[in-house]
């Protein structure tokens, strides 16, 4: 067994890769050896492991229902009658309810990632590869949506089109898509004009092609640092929608929802809004130490140690 | 209090510390009020167009009315003001006031019957919101210069369409619409026509004991006295109110004394600030009622029993006792406490039984999805959560419709609510206020837009209740007319698809040496010229 | 992010000295970009679900008094026909009355921007001095413990729900401590003492030699203040350190220091002053990033500014205020933008 893993380790950081296969392997193996030696970011993937955790054994893990209200028993304080965070101002179980909050949050966090960047990266890609006019347009659209304030834009599509979870991923991907788009913008230019390019069309590849197949792939790695460093900021901007009461309805828990709930309260009862906040918090950082060690090892330029 | 302390200091150490700045002064000055309160409902101070509760405050205290409340005896109903007295002519039709003397308006000009007679001609005229407070007496545009006459300068004559109840076109007179204005100045102002309602918007020139002399809309309010008031000079000079929105926040500035009264405490606050030195907790039932209403376009809730069983399933006591705790009564009928003819029976209590039992006995046995339109203001979120679930124990299925009170209302007004959960305030001081609205709907169709009547937004056609409501209005028999309301509600109360809740009560927060702080009650607004400190 | 404004047009005006062709096609452009801003905002106040008429009239309004009033904002027109009307009224410097005020949405904005500005400036100073500072330490002891704490403070920044931060720091500093004073730009009873100049209190105040009120002023406006510093702080530390690790690593800071000048000279004199410009750049961007984006801090503080102000105009579709305060925030976008291309491009030897 253990010469085995020795066995596959050294496959694995092999100077002399025979397969392309294994000269990929290898380079995210040497990837993640870099990323393993920064603690802050181990200690972000472990948060984030806790908390997906929690979020899918929720059912599991919670001491009570999440939305089971007991009027005689609010705002009780944390460790009162097993329950562990306390209650809020309609007796549910704060602890409960942060855990099924969780499942909202990796829900929406994961959408909007999965949205934004795509819709960023077609445009981009497009603007820069097509050029010309289409690349103004598509550009100063960009620009159009980039000059407006965030969490007011995302407010106005969000009041637009109603309240609710998906409405405000929605909103937060059209507001979050702009940046990925030049950012896409900027590598397919420095890649259109490339020899590499240039040979696949005289191979005969179409314009998708080329953009999908062969543009696309080279545009991805500095997508995923820049969404995993906003995924924090995607967490932030669905809480303060969520705050403002536009995200998650009652009596869904989610977060920001739980501390404009808990707000009220603060002066006496301060774990009904601190303790979702703590959450908040928590998974942002997580996302940020995460974000900022991805960089590190795929975007050394910038990297610390 | 320690779990503050540790809250604190973790805090602290947390946070950048900002450095330690000179603490700020502890004490509003002598003769000067500092309220905090929620003011962002403020457009108008024009009396023919204001409709806001924040908007009465400050037209109560700036506009003087023909009759007026006594604030420090608000039983004792309507008083002369502008007016010295009042004749009726035989017939009930023709009301003639003769006008007190010595009330000056701000602008030095003295109050006349042409004032009134302008400024109440003005209102009918411009046709603005609460016009129909007027119009109801069958005041139109076209006939004003017939029914609203001043033959002289201390004379004051109005000619009815019915011989409606004295007392019901009395009170009427004391809402903000019948704010008597000073002529000669809203004239000088006028600009295309508007009979100077744009200018009034942001200017008072009343006859009241104070002045508005700075308004910024959702921040503050700043009144002066007004030099030329007639009356006793009050205590207070002037009277800050700042649009404070959160109660945790005029808690603070209460207990560090930097405001004499914050209104809009939580239960939570203030329970919080009991036994807090320097500061004391004043109730005050208000007119207000959390009800909601079920729309008879919707089938299964046209069936009276299924309705009957929700009015059971609904947890009075537990939500009054809860977070609606000290600010909101159990109250089951359309009147307000205090009003004429209220009725005080509240006979649903919270019994899951007998509501199990009275759904099945409906069409709809086992319920259905409920669909509940609230607005997010968080008390009505909690309300409208417990009858979530509560609703739910006897086997409805209810989703939240959560909106801004804009997009609530217009769903509301267009019939297409299932289950409206709102509040109702009484627009003057006469139970016709409520019961012309929540027992009044003659023309059920849709055709018929009667979007101000709660009644029709709620598709329940009611003619013959509709009779009984409009005789009330006409009987001048003070004890007879209360017998016809009290009537009408205990009718009401069992048959209509509106499950009346709660009655407010208003719970102000101010410094203990704050003397006769009064919110006006049931029938109308703050009084800040009785008040000394 | 600076991505340049006048290159993509600039070959279309031949026959004009390339300088004004230059401007000529900014200009083009920034009124393209705020036209494109205008032409969305108004659409989706338009399809929005809430009645900008019953904002006006109110719950117990007949029928016709709503028919009026919707014909009196012009609501019965086509779209583009309301569009055209309204960007037409601008230009001729009319922007409309407030349906949520009842006022000019010009007096409105001119209340309320000076309050933001107030708010972002004050923000980003403390930004400024505590995060430049930071970031050069951090890069010049790459990996020690200071560089380890200004990157985990920099990370909490960027993970703290300020709307929460802000009730804390409210309960704690204002609350129990009482060090500042509470939500609100000033005082209640100095509300009115001082004559607005510029709008911006604290300035006003020392203009017209009101100490008192400065100091209850200041003392309102430190945490908020703060607060927002420490996120900007967050931002313009990171990018300073990224900035001077590039330039510590460059040749000539090597030969600079074979020559034997000091530390001091090689961080500060030579290092430092070239990130000058992408430092100001970064700067710029905070800054607009606070005056765009302080809405929840707003709101938390009562703080009466234009984010506050567009927030509760658009949930009430008060589409006239929201519409004013977007032309007032895109162009302070657009301009910062501008600024920051032509100061590359003067400063930039690249660039030219």
């Amino acid at each position: 067994m253990t010469t085995n893993t020795h066995g596959l380790r050294d496959w694995l950081l092999s100077d002399e890769p025979t397969s392309r296969r294994q000269a990929s392997l290898s380079a995210w193996y040497k990837g993640w050896l870099t990323f393993r030696s920064n603690t802050l970011a181990m200690l972000g993937l472990g948060v984030l492991v806790v908390l997906i955790l929690a979020a899918i054994f929720a059912p599991l893990l919670a001491s009570h229902d999440p939305f089971a209200q007991d009027l005689g028993a609010r705002l009780l304080a944390p460790g009162v009658d097993g329950h562990l965070f306390g209650t809020d101002s309609l007796g549910r179980d704060i602890y409960s309810r942060i855990l099924y909050g969780a499942r909202i949050s990796i829900y929406i966090v994961l959408l909007v990632a999965m949205v934004a960047p795509l819709v960023g990266l077609i445009v981009g890609t497009v603007a820069g590869y097509a050029g010309g006019w289409v690349d103004v347009l598509l550009m100063r659209i960009t620009d159009i949506f980039l000059a407006f304030p965030r969490l007011i834009l995302a407010l106005a599509f969000v009041a637009a089109l109603g309240a609710g979870i998906e409405n405000a991923v929605l909103a937060i991907s059209l507001t979050a898509w702009p940046p990925y788009a030049r950012i896409a913008r900027a590598e397919t230019l420095t890649m259109r004009n490339s020899d590499f390019i240039h040979a696949i069309r005289l191979q005969g590849a179409g314009h998708t092609r080329i953009v999908t197949r062969h543009i696309w792939p080279l545009c991805i790695s500095s997508l995923v640092i820049r969404v995993t460093l906003d995924m924090a900021g995607i967490i932030l901007t669905a809480a303060g929608l969520g705050f403002l009461g536009l995200g998650a309805q009652p009596p869904s828990p989610e977060w920001g929802a739980m501390i404009s709930e808990g707000r009220k309260y603060i002066l006496d009862y301060w774990w009904v809004a601190t303790i979702p906040g703590l959450a908040i918090f928590a998974i942002s950082l997580a996302f940020n130490l995460l974000g900022d060690g991805l960089r590190d090892v795929l975007d050394p330029k910038e990297g610390t140690s | 209090m320690k779990l503050r302390y540790a809250l604190a200091s973790a805090a602290v150490a947390a946070l950048l510390a900002g450095p330690g700045l000179v603490p700020v002064s502890a004490e509003t000055p002598p003769n000067m009020l500092v309220i905090a309160n929620r003011i962002d409902d403020i457009k108008t101070f024009d009396p023919a167009e204001s409709f806001e509760f924040a908007g009465a405050d400050v037209s109560r205290n700036v506009y003087e009315k023909l009759v007026n409340f006594d604030p420090l005896d608000l039983d004792a109903g309507y008083q002369p003001q502008l007016a010295a007295s009042w004749e009726i002519s035989d017939d009930g039709k023709t009301i003639t006031f003769t006008m007190a003397e010595g009330h000056v308006f701000s602008t030095g000009n003295p109050v006349t019957a042409k004032d009134a007679e302008f400024s109440l001609r003005r209102a009918v005229l411009l046709n603005k919101t609460p016009s129909f407070i007027l119009t109801q007496f069958g005041f139109t545009p076209e006939n004003v210069e017939q029914t609203i006459v001043a033959p002289d300068e201390s004379t004051l004559v109005l000619t009815l369409d019915k011989p409606y109840a004295i007392s019901f076109v009395l009170n009427c007179l004391t809402a903000t619409i019948g704010g008597i204005v000073d002529m000669q100045a809203a004239m000088e102002n006028e600009v295309d026509g508007d009979m100077g309602n744009a200018w009034l918007r942001t200017n008072t020139v009343g006859s009241g004991p104070y002045k508005v002399v700075d308004w910024k809309p959702s921040e503050s309010v700043l009144m002066d006295l007004n030099p030329n008031y007639g009356g006793e000079a009050p205590a207070m000079e002037r009277v800050i109110v700042q649009h404070i929105q959160e109660s945790a926040t005029q808690r603070l500035q209460l207990e560090r004394g930097d405001i004499d009264v914050a209104r809009n405490l939580s239960p939570e606050d203030v329970a919080g600030l009991e036994g807090v030195d320097g500061v004391k907790v004043v109730d005050e039932l208000r007119g207000r009622l959390m009800y909601w209403a079920a729309n008879q376009k919707n089938e299964m809730l046209a069936d009276p029993k299924v309705v009957e069983a929700l009015k059971w399933s609904t947890d009075y006591a537990g939500m009054s006792d809860s977070f609606l705790k000290g600010q909101y009564t159990v109250h089951q009928a359309f009147l307000p406490r205090t009003f004429l003819g209220a009725l005080e029976d509240t006979p649903f209590g919270f019994d899951i039984d007998k509501a199990k039992a009275t759904l099945a006995e409906s069409g709809y046995p086992e319920c259905g999805p409920i669909k509940i339109s609230v607005r997010d203001a968080q008390e009505r979120l909690d309300i409208g959560q417990s009858l979530q679930n509560t609703w739910g124990q006897i086997g409805c299925e209810v989703e939240l419709i959560v909106g801004t009170g804009a997009q609530t209302l217009d769903r509301y007004r267009a019939r297409e609510h299932d289950i409206y959960l709102g509040a109702w305030g009484p627009d003057y001081p006469d139970p016709n206020t409520n019961a012309g609205t929540f027992a009044f709907n003659p023309d059920n169709s849709d055709e018929a837009g009667a979007t101000g009547l709660l009644a029709w937004r709620n598709a329940w056609g009611i003619p013959e209740m509709s009779e009984k409501t409009l005789a009330a209005v006409v009987e001048n028999d003070t004890e007879a007319r209360k017998e016809m309301y009290l009537a009408l509600q205990a009718e009401h109360q069992q048959v209509s698809p509106f499950g009346v809740m709660f009655q407010q009560i208003e719970q102000n927060g101010m410094r203990s040496n704050v003397e006769n702080f009064v919110a006006g009650g049931a029938t109308t607004a703050v009084s800040y010229w009785v008040i000394t400190k | 992010m600076a991505d340049s404004y006048a290159s993509d047009e600039g070959r279309q005006l031949p026959s004009l000295p390339p300088w004004l062709r230059k401007t000529l096609a900014t200009l083009a452009t920034v009124a393209a970009t705020i036209l494109g801003l205008l032409f969305v905002t108004f659409m989706i106040g338009r399809v929005m679900p809430i009645d900008p008429v019953l904002a006006v009239i109110g719950e117990r309004a007949t029928q016709a008094q709503y028919d009026e009033t919707f014909r009196e904002l012009g609501l019965d027109k086509p779209l583009l026909v309301q569009f055209g009307i309204y960007v037409n009224d601008v230009i001729h410097g009319d922007f409309g009355t407030s349906i949520r005020t009842g006022q000019q949405v010009s007096s409105d904005i001119a209340r309320v921007f000076p309050a933001t500005l107030e708010l972002a400036t004050l923000g980003t100073l403390i930004g400024v001095i505590l995060g430049v500072p930071l970031g050069v330490v951090a890069a010049v002891r790459r990996g020690s413990w200071i560089d380890q704490i200004a990157r985990f403070v920099g990370l909490i920044g960027y993970s703290m729900p300020i709307f929460w931060l802000g009730l804390v720091g409210l309960l704690v500093f204002y609350g129990m401590l009482g060090w500042v004073a509470g939500p609100g730009r000033v005082g209640i009873f100095y509300q009115g003492v001082v004559e607005p100049i510029t709008g911006m209190l604290l300035v006003d105040s020392a203009l017209r030699g009101e100490w008192a009120v400065f100091r209850d002023a200041f003392s309102h406006i430190i945490l908020p203040a703060s607060l927002l510093g420490y996120y900007s702080l967050a931002y313009i530390s990171r990018m300073t350190r990224s900035f001077m690790l590039e330039q510590l690593g460059a040749e000539y800071v090597t030969t600079a220091r074979v020559k034997g000048l000091s530390e001091w000279n090689v961080i500060w004199g030579h290092a430092f002053r070239n990130i000058r410009i992408q430092l100001i750049t970064v700067i710029a961007l905070a800054y607009a990033n606070l005056l765009e984006g302080s809405v929840l801090t707003e709101i938390i503080f009562a703080w009466p500014g234009i984010g506050q102000y567009i927030t509760t105009s658009l949930l009430a579709n008060d589409m006239n205020s929201v519409l004013g305060g977007t032309i007032v925030i895109g162009t302070i976008f657009v301009g910062i933008n501008i600024f920051s291309d032509l100061l590359y491009r003067f400063f930039d030897p690249r660039a030219k």
